[in-house]
């Protein structure tokens, strides 16, 4: 479903990608690994069409998805996570989840401000979803809440929920796990897992957290100051030694 | 306006834990609209207690209450910033002159024409102005305002030029049995509430919070498929159209317009009473618009050498006490008291 080729990306004097190429099957959950700095983010926002690419194709289902201005990503079924939260914080749970369903939403300016027959219908059944998906991932408690001041783990939620709602085929996590304690990366990996048989999504995350990435992925990709260093199953990876200089350093 | 629903619906659920949210809300919900029903039963009925002179300067809050609406749209609400919507309201206020004037049209008419005009001018506008960010975007607006006045004076034929257009304002019909005072308010009251309705729904919408969105993640509202330029663009068109209806009716309450009405400060103050009044808020129009009306006036009271210095401390002071605006401080006021309550 999605196939990065020769993928390359500089800023500047830097080459923050650099030829770098592997391909997601329909279903599968491929980990992306490596050190601070090996390229990870910048390869999802080329994704999700935040940076422009620099040399290499990205096809998505078949088509370029460079070709696609950035507003459209979502439609085309892909969400995405970030890092460091990319949440709304002066707007309620549920209206953070809601915006995750914008691009199934019609209204525009007059038919929205007259509110209209059809457009309140259309905004009872995404708030149905919205609220459906609040509820799936135990967060219909703080859904009136607003999203600045709520724990850490619970805002990680709430952005896999905001995701989920917009019915992505591809979801790119980014550090999901990032900041959770063991007990919370231990639940957080049974939800993850159940959520993909649910929603039927195909899922590419970017961790850190080792034992969360072996323990989720069929499949993990190992960069490395952009390039790709190692790819395959989890085991495979684990004892592959240019992974495991890149993250412990050789003794040379 | 979400904002204020949230956290009073918050405030609700905090009381009762184990019962979910929807009561919560609903009961603040039918809160808001019950006082809302009251503010619009209390607005009828002042006409007819007041004399003719502070009927006239209710109509006027109202007007620029219509005004702040539009500007809260793309301020409070898109988190954008416009130095120049005096100038939508000014080019809203002379369609509705020119074509009472020149064209002779039923003055009913002029209203969509000149939100129409207003509309179309911020579409226009708003294209290049849009892809501007912060300060250049406040520098761009603020041209559009200081080109004004003299566009205004330059085409004398048409606008009157220095001396601006006197008009005949629209009399009562005589089914109402009102005076002339009584039947502008409730013109006034009319389109005011059209408006209000208008936003209200309109921010309540996927529209609404894509604007949320915009002004508190530009990155991850694209990303969720929010076309910035568009909703950006657009925003800044529906807040000039506001702007030119209250320019309207305007025009409709003072019977005249000149260019001097509208120079840059009208910019300024209406910027001023809406930050005052509380930005992104559903009361913070009413209470600019109160504010625009009477705060200068009361400057002039205060001392006759130096209005400006006087307005400007207001402000000073007013932001000091209420950070988030006269709003915000209502706001934390009730739910001072409400603690009060329920601590009895």
């Amino acid at each position: 479903m999605l196939e990065v080729h020769e993928l390359t990306v500089r800023f500047g004097g830097i080459t923050a990608l650099d030829g770098v190429g592997f391909s997601v099957q329909h279903g599968e959950m491929v980990g992306l690994i490596g050190p601070n700095g090996a390229g990870k983010t910048t390869l999802f926002n080329c994704l999700t069409r935040r940076y422009d690419a620099d040399g290499g194709t990205v096809r998505y289902e078949g088509g370029n998805l460079l070709a696609v201005p950035p507003h459209a990503i979502a439609a085309l079924g892909i969400a995405r996570t970030f890092q460091n939260l990319g949440l709304f914080p002066r707007m309620s749970v549920r209206d953070n989840v809601l915006v995750g369903a914008h691009h199934r939403g019609e209204a525009g300016f007059l038919r929205a401000g007259l509110g209209l027959p059809r457009v309140r219908a259309e905004e009872r059944r995404l708030r149905a979803e919205a609220d459906r998906v609040l509820e799936r991932l135990g967060l219909a408690e703080v859904a009136g809440h607003l999203a600045a001041g709520l724990p850490f783990g619970t805002l990680k939620r709430v952005e896999l929920a905001r995701a989920l709602v917009g019915r992505p085929k591809l979801l790119l996590l980014d550090e999901p796990v990032n900041g959770l304690n063991s007990a919370e990366v231990e639940e957080f990996a049974g939800t993850l897992r159940a959520i993909r048989d649910e929603f039927d999504v195909t899922v590419v995350v970017v961790e850190h957290h080792m034992g969360f990435v072996m323990g989720i992925c069929e499949r993990i990709v190992c960069l490395d100051f952009g390039r790709k260093i190692a790819e395959g199953p989890p085991a495979e990876v684990q004892r592959d030694p240019g992974v495991i200089a890149a993250y412990l350093g050789t003794s040379a | 306006m979400s904002g204020s629903t949230e956290v009073t619906s918050k405030a609700a659920s905090a009381e009762t834990p184990g019962r979910g949210r929807a009561p919560g809300r609903a009961a603040t919900v039918r809160w808001r609209w019950i006082v809302a029903a009251l503010l619009l039963a209390a607005a009828c009925y002042a006409p007819f207690q007041l004399v003719p002179f502070h009927v006239f300067q209710l109509s006027m809050v109202l007007v620029y209450a219509v005004a702040l609406l539009g500007l809260n749209l793309l301020v409070g609400h898109a988190g954008q910033i416009s130095l120049g919507h005096g100038a939508f309201f000014a080019v809203g206020a002379y369609t509705a002159a020119i074509l009472l004037q020149r064209v002779e049209l039923p003055y009913p008419l002029t209203l969509p024409v000149a939100a129409a005009v207003a509309f179309v001018l911020g579409l226009a506008l708003g294209l290049p102005a849009m892809r501007l960010r912060g300060l250049y975007l406040a520098l761009v607006t603020l041209a559009i305002a200081i080109f004004l006045v003299p566009l205004l004076k330059r085409f004398e034929p048409l606008t009157g030029g220095s001396m601006g257009l006197t008009l005949a304002k629209p009399a009562p019909p005589a089914w109402t049995g009102l005076a002339e005072d009584q039947w502008l308010y409730f013109l006034a009251l009319a389109v005011a509430v059209a408006a209000f309705l208008l936003a209200h729904s309109l921010l309540r919408s996927r529209v609404g919070r894509a604007l949320h969105a915009i002004r508190d993640n530009e990155a991850a509202a694209e990303v969720m498929g929010v076309r910035l330029s568009f909703y950006k663009t657009l925003a800044f068109a529906w807040s000039a159209m506001f702007a030119g209806a209250a320019g309207c009716v305007y025009t409709w309450v003072i019977g005249f317009v000149s260019p001097d009405s509208f120079v840059v400060t009208l910019s300024i103050t209406l910027l001023a009473g809406l930050v005052v009044g509380g930005l992104g808020s559903f009361s913070g129009p009413i209470l600019g618009g109160l504010f625009v009306m009477f705060v200068p006036g009361i400057a002039q009271d205060v001392n006759d050498a130096a209005p400006g210095v006087i307005f400007g401390l207001l402000i000073i002071a007013v932001m000091y006490v209420a950070p988030t605006g006269l709003a915000g401080l209502a706001g934390r006021v009730t739910r001072s008291i409400q603690k009060i309550l329920r601590k009895e």
